[in-house]
């Protein structure tokens, strides 16, 4: 399944990069991609470990971007 | 502006102020005690610059070492304890203003995306129980009935059961000329409705619609990287530990060597500055956005950066010949009269045929004025009319036969063989020989339509580089020939079936040069293997054809041939801006680094290396939205 995650703030391009790679590396998660421009993150993985990666994957972009807010669609 | 941005403004103009103060202060009042400045100067760093410093804190606190911004409060900390008090808080000053700059020019190419998709359709009225409701177009079912006045955005795909209208369909195909459409007709979301008010019943639903479709190709087109992007990113993650190294070396060995620590350790700060990579990694990926917004908003959809950075190495382009260079409908194109004059010729051929739904037929129908056939048949005296299988057709009129059809057919029909006697090349087409009781009237050809710009594709396909031009036809050997003459192709397969298409664009592939690409393009229907196959797959005519959307790597929403070249020349724009941008971020960077560690740039040099380089960056990453 596929989840569209709104990254609102997002000012930094390099970190966008850095969150769609830490993000891509987590176990369960087939692809991840993060498109700077529209500040969107798409996460394709597992119904199952779903909900758990979107905990992580907030975790690892406050982690890097504070300020931004992380909007499951 | 958003409200962020006001405060850093604000923020900003505070800093400018108070650092004024501090120097103002310093010049007039020589002997002020250095502790008093400094404390002046930290509390203008601060205001200055206390986001930074305090994200640059979290950071740190979860082990993130190489963030930019933490680099630059080492930086600016190292001025402080080397006592260049200014020179701290106006580095830190310049990286606020340069980010602001950064940050308002993103904002504003994040707004012409969003405006140049802004095809998204917000309302629709849906009739149910015989009033007007408002909905949003995403609970709009099948089968349900929908107005739209003109001025509004057609929500969703349908069909129109009332009404007449012109629509402009630019905001898909690029084109500016309206289409008249009236009941029966089809209308395609994301258009608007320009003059009547219109009752379509919807044929599908929002998420399947074509505004939806077109939406969700271009928002994710980004995901889809090039080759470019790639280096860039692999750049970026070892281009800052790199710097952060190199700066460190600039502190330690000279200064044990010389012992001039101030000189060094001021040098390896400036370092420090320039260690960010953001004018790559926010300008490449725009450029290429740009470029595939500039081609949608000329009815091309591509779908990856990928792909559009591999339309200007094409070397090979294989063409279909029916549905991308020909219209793949038939017409008359032209009409020998033996017995009488052409018109009557003609009306002989549409008199027999106006009955059946054969397209041959239909468009004999079309091409005759059959106002005197229509009374006819009109007033009852509908005469019989008899098809012959594999012959032709065989219809009654005014107490004689006419025959239309083929050889067969004639030589049934006929004691003489006139039929066989007649002179050019009928071989290119479809020919339906007509005769009228025993006597042999002539023929009318049918051919294939050439689209009117397909010798201006293979031209500018020919100028843009393109070193081989190729034509595959399912059609007959000669009229794969005369097409090929007429638009100036020299090499062309023809009679081929579905599957012989894969098998030449393999071999294509075999003889095609390492670094070029192939590019195939057909009009979506049965080639969906091939488009799969070659490097870049173009659809024809994709404004309404689900398949062809899917299949093809760049969609081509209008019938013209002759996006294709407009496409590449977008291509190779678009490359052009991000070789720029490589270019002038990494030379003016390498610059800088080699003139701070010469000491003949100051850290003022380095902010503008870090963000003037990428705010000059981005604005002309945004020239490629304007790709005509």
């Amino acid at each position: 399944m596929k989840k569209t995650i709104m990254l609102e703030e997002l000012e930094c391009a390099h970190c966008a990069a850095k969150m769609e790679k830490a993000v891509g590396e987590l176990a369960g998660v087939e692809s991840c991609s993060v498109n700077f421009l529209t500040q969107k993150m798409e996460i394709t993985a597992d119904d199952g470990a779903m909900a758990d990666i979107l905990k992580a994957a907030e975790k690892i972009v406050k982690k890097i971007e504070p300020d931004v807010e992380f909007v499951v669609k | 502006m958003s409200k962020k941005l006001k405060k850093r403004l604000r923020r900003i103009i505070a800093g400018i102020i108070c650092f004024g103060l501090c120097i103002a202060a310093e010049k007039a009042l020589p002997n002020l005690n250095d502790n008093i400045l400094l404390i002046a100067y930290l509390l203008t760093y601060f205001i200055v610059g206390n986001d930074v410093v305090k994200s640059a804190a979290a950071k740190i606190r979860q082990g993130q070492v190489f963030d930019e911004e933490f680099l630059m409060v080492i930086a600016t900390v190292g001025a402080f304890l080397i006592s260049e008090y200014p020179e701290a808080v106006a580095v830190m000053l310049f990286y606020q203003i340069g980010e602001w700059f950064q940050s308002y020019a993103v904002n504003k190419s994040r707004k012409s995306i969003r405006e140049l998709m802004d095809i998204r359709p917000d309302y629709a009225h849906v009739m149910r129980n015989g009033e007007v409701q408002t909905v949003d177009p995403q609970e709009v079912k099948r089968e349900e009935r929908i107005q739209v006045k003109p001025g509004e955005r057609i929500p969703l795909d349908g069909v129109i059961v009332s009404g007449e209208t012109s629509v402009d369909t630019m905001a898909l195909t690029g084109e500016s000329l309206p289409r008249d459409l009236r009941e029966g007709d089809e209308v395609i979301s994301g258009c608007v409705n320009l003059s009547g008010v219109i009752e379509v019943k919807v044929s599908k639903e929002f998420g399947e619609s074509t505004v939806t479709k077109i939406l969700d190709l271009v928002e994710n087109s980004a995901s889809k990287k090039a080759e470019t992007e790639n280096f860039i990113t692999k750049f970026a993650r070892y281009y800052t530990p790199a710097v952060v190294v190199l700066a460190t070396a600039l502190a330690l060995i000279p200064s044990l060597i010389t012992g001039a620590w101030t000189v060094w350790v001021y040098r390896a700060l400036s370092f420090l500055v320039i260690s960010c990579p953001c004018a790559l990694v926010i300008s490449v990926p725009l450029s290429f956005f740009g470029g595939i917004g500039a081609a949608s908003k000329n009815g091309i959809l591509v779908k990856g950066s990928n792909y559009l950075e591999a339309l200007a190495s094409t070397k090979i382009a294989v063409m279909d010949k029916t549905g991308t260079l020909t219209r793949g409908t038939f017409a008359v194109s032209h009409i020998e009269a033996v017995g009488c004059d052409e018109k009557q010729v003609l009306f002989y051929a549409a008199y027999a045929e106006r009955f059946s739904n054969h397209p041959i037929s239909k468009c004999l129908v079309s091409a005759c004025d059959m106002t005197t056939v229509s009374e006819d048949a009109g007033s009852g005296r509908k005469s019989k009319v008899e098809e012959i299988a594999g012959h032709g057709v065989i219809a009654e009129y005014e107490g004689k036969e006419i025959a239309v059809g083929n050889e067969k057919l004639m030589a049934r029909q006929l004691k003489n063989n006139a039929w066989n006697k007649i002179k050019g090349d009928i071989s290119t087409g479809t020919v339906c020989h007509v005769a009228y009781g025993e006597e042999y009237m002539g023929y009318v050809l049918i051919e294939d339509q050439l689209k009117a710009d397909a010798k201006d594709c293979i031209d500018g396909l020919k100028k843009e580089g393109v070193d081989r031009i190729v034509m595959l036809t399912g059609d007959h050997k000669k009229v794969a020939d005369k097409v090929a003459g007429q638009i100036g192709i020299k090499e062309y397969y023809a009679q081929l079936l579905p599957g012989d298409k894969v098998d030449h664009v393999e071999t294509l592939f075999a003889e095609k040069p390492e670094s070029g690409k192939l590019l195939f393009v057909g009009d979506g229907m049965n080639d969906a293997p091939v488009l799969a196959r070659a490097d870049i797959g173009i659809a024809m005519g994709g404004l309404g054809s689900d398949a062809a959307i899917e299949a093809a790597d760049i969609v081509i929403m209008t019938d013209e041939p002759s996006k294709i070249v407009q496409a590449m020349r977008i291509s190779r724009k678009t490359l052009q801006i991000v070789k720029q941008n490589i270019v002038f971020a990494i030379g003016v960077k390498v610059l800088v680094l080699l003139l701070a560690a010469l000491g003949m740039a100051s850290m003022w040099a380095a902010v503008f290396a870090d963000v003037g380089v990428a705010f000059l960056a981005i604005l002309n990453a945004m020239r490629a939205l304007k790709i005509k």
